[in-house]
């Protein structure tokens, strides 16, 4: 099947304002970052051309290495942990009746508090001298200290992040699996479907777009994760939870090393973009060899 | 294969004041092709579903072959029932879809593949048997939908409930009468639930028309057409439906428009209300013999022409064939063996032939 397109350049001139929009608010800023990142400076705006010099210093640098991968080992186990979760959570809420404002209430809670407040939140909560979870454990016999221990460190992030969004990825599966027509559960009951089967085969394949986009922002977020981790634990005991974000604000920031900060953001970026184009690659590649095929409407 | 026996039944839906279903006895034999007829909203889906054991009734009884099965799952009532819009698994390819019924129920693999090969061949979907089903027309997902309920050769019974609503009019045919072929093969039992009059006359030996969550009769389309048992069977079947004319009842004979009918009996019950029942094919157009009939409009729809017209302020349609001449100031007369009398509404005699 072609269809002749009617070609017209004027169409350019109506997303002009967009272009604008995110030129001044995203390329422009971005262009000022790439300018440190290529050179020294030493004060009073005097700058030096070094080349690609600092971006082969971080991707060099063991610091970096060890950062990238404690950020790619906490996005994974977020994942790991929350997708499931929210699935589950989301397939034992109530579809009708006065319980599901209760359950969306609650499960929208923990979104609206700003991060940092989350970070304190837990910052205190797993105190072992004052806080409930921490003074708990310990009376409970357990040697638990975030501060010290870093096991414990990287637990009470773990749990604190589960507990902060879990909720985002129930809700998008809800909003998923209350679309889902009655009809598909009865043929699926005259069809004599376990309730395995029923999950792998008609609500999993329904929420699948929304399980993308769930992933992408999870991963998105946890990747890039700051303000918590910086409250709670400040990126020690040593630096086991000092991720990309917190190591690259104590370059920038803590040692005013502008450019390798500037060359670092850049790959930080640049990771991220990557990762997240695998990620929509593979999981809509299964989508698009379908409708090549002239996939008929839903 | 199973008889299946209603007693008592009727539904109310929890939060609805009014019942969805009245009252019903029935009993319908094994091996029957069924037609539940009737316009939307008269309450075929939920007796489908009642049926099927989707829904449970809020009264009485379902038996199918003298068992009682209302409190068993459909799983459990072994029953297949084919939904109005596809419903398929859309991971799965055309044959996985269709073999996921059989799958479920622990059948032998060879055994799964015949009756997948058989059914694919039946809806002429062998070209397609190993695409992902997603990647259908609605066409061919809704015969996945009807091969699903074909490929279980077990079944108490077969409920299709509209199944054709989304299908082509030219494949509409060719799906009705492949139906048919699988029922004289199989003899399985099956409901077919349908608003069109063409599919359930063409479809079933037995025809129940439904009205206003009662069913008004049950009879071959021949029954449904010479003796309509309520006013509305009358009106639904035929194309245009059966006139229905306010009359009055004088002994034995009814009074129309100032004219005597003579009836089959005489009917004794003076507070009903009383009307007459004529097909338009029953209705003589002649120069001068009978009542004068003002003519609103006529409708030439192929082979007939539809005369409509007014006696007495009375709304009134005829046939005529094509080509027959059409009086100037026709009047009309009725062949009164083709007459019904309805006491409100509910079929109480009929006209006395000559």
């Amino acid at each position: 099947m072609s269809i002749q397109k009617v070609q017209n350049n004027k169409a350019w001139f109506m997303v002009m304002p967009v272009l604008i929009l995110v030129a001044i608010s995203a390329i422009i800023p971005l262009m000022t970052v790439v300018n440190y990142s290529v050179q020294d400076t030493f004060g009073n705006n005097e700058f030096f051309w070094v080349g690609t010099e600092w971006f082969e210093e971080i991707l060099s640098s063991e610091r970096f290495h060890n950062a990238l991968l404690r950020t790619l080992l906490f996005s994974g186990l977020i994942l790991a942990i929350e997708i499931p979760l929210g699935i589950l959570i989301a397939l034992a809420m109530p579809k009708r009746g006065w319980a599901v404002s209760v359950c969306l209430v609650l499960m929208a809670l923990p979104l609206l508090i700003p991060w940092n407040v989350v970070g304190t939140i837990w910052q205190v909560f797993g105190r072992v001298d004052i806080g409930l979870l921490g003074h708990g454990l310990a009376s409970l016999g357990i040697d638990y200290n975030y501060t010290q221990d870093n096991l414990d460190a990287w637990l009470t992030l773990i749990l604190m992040d589960v507990w902060h969004w879990t909720s985002l990825v129930v809700l998008l599966c809800y909003s998923g699996l209350v679309s889902i027509p009655e009809v598909y559960y009865q043929a699926a009951w005259i069809d004599g479907a376990s309730r395995w089967a029923v999950f792998r085969f008609i609500q999993l394949p329904k929420i699948k777009r929304v399980l993308l986009i769930a992933v992408l922002l999870r991963f998105m977020d946890s990747f890039m994760i700051y303000t918590e981790p910086f409250v709670v634990t400040g990126g020690g005991p040593g630096n086991i939870t000092t991720f990309l974000s917190i190591d690259l604000v104590q370059m920038a920031v803590g040692q005013f090393d502008l450019g390798p900060a500037a060359a670092m953001s850049l790959i930080y970026f640049l990771i991220i973009l990557l990762v997240c184009w695998i990620f929509y690659t593979v999981m809509t590649s299964y989508d698009n060899d379908e409708q090549s095929n002239g996939g008929g409407p839903q | 294969m199973a008889s299946i026996q209603l007693q008592s039944l009727a539904h109310r839906y929890p939060s609805a004041p009014d019942y969805a279903l009245n009252s019903m006895q029935q009993n319908w034999s094994d091996g029957g092709a069924y037609a539940l007829l009737g316009p939307s909203g008269c309450g075929k889906t939920t007796l489908l579903n009642i049926i099927s054991g989707l829904l449970r009734p809020s009264e009485g009884r379902v038996l199918f072959d003298d068992i009682d099965v209302t409190d068993l799952t459909t799983e459990q009532r072994n029953i297949a029932q084919v939904f109005q819009f596809p419903v398929v698994y859309d991971t799965m390819t055309v044959a996985d879809n269709l073999a996921f019924p059989l799958r479920n129920r622990g059948i032998a693999k060879n055994e799964i593949e015949k009756r997948v090969a058989d059914v694919l061949q039946m809806l002429d979907l062998q070209d397609r048997a190993s695409d992902r089903a997603r990647s259908l027309t609605a066409d061919d997902k809704q015969k996945i939908s009807l091969g699903r309920g074909l490929v279980r050769t077990d079944v108490q019974a077969i409920l299709f409930d509209e199944p054709l609503t989304v299908i082509d009019p030219h494949l509409k045919w060719q799906l009705r009468t492949e139906l048919k072929k699988i029922h004289q093969r199989f003899q399985h039992t099956m409901i077919y639930v349908t608003h069109d009059q063409t599919e359930a006359l063409t479809f079933a030996d037995q025809v129940i028309v439904m009205y206003e969550g009662a069913v008004v009769q049950i009879g071959t389309p021949q029954q449904l057409f010479e003796t309509p048992e309520h006013t509305f069977v009358g009106k639904f079947i035929g194309s245009p439906g059966m006139n229905v004319l306010s009359c009055e009842v004088d002994g034995s004979e009814a009074v129309f428009a100032g004219k005597r009918i003579p009836l089959d009996k005489a009917i004794d019950n003076p507070n009903a209300r009383f009307e007459l029942g004529i097909r338009p094919e029953h209705i003589r157009l002649s120069a001068s013999e009978g009542m004068p009939l003002t003519v609103t409009a006529l409708e030439d729809v192929g082979r007939h022409v539809i005369v409509r017209g007014e006696i007495a302020g009375t709304q009134l349609s005829a046939l005529v064939k094509d080509g027959v001449a059409i009086p100037e100031n026709p009047c009309v007369s009725f062949d009164s063996a083709h007459i019904n009398l309805y006491a409100d509404d509910y079929r109480v005699g009929s006209g006395r032939g000559d």
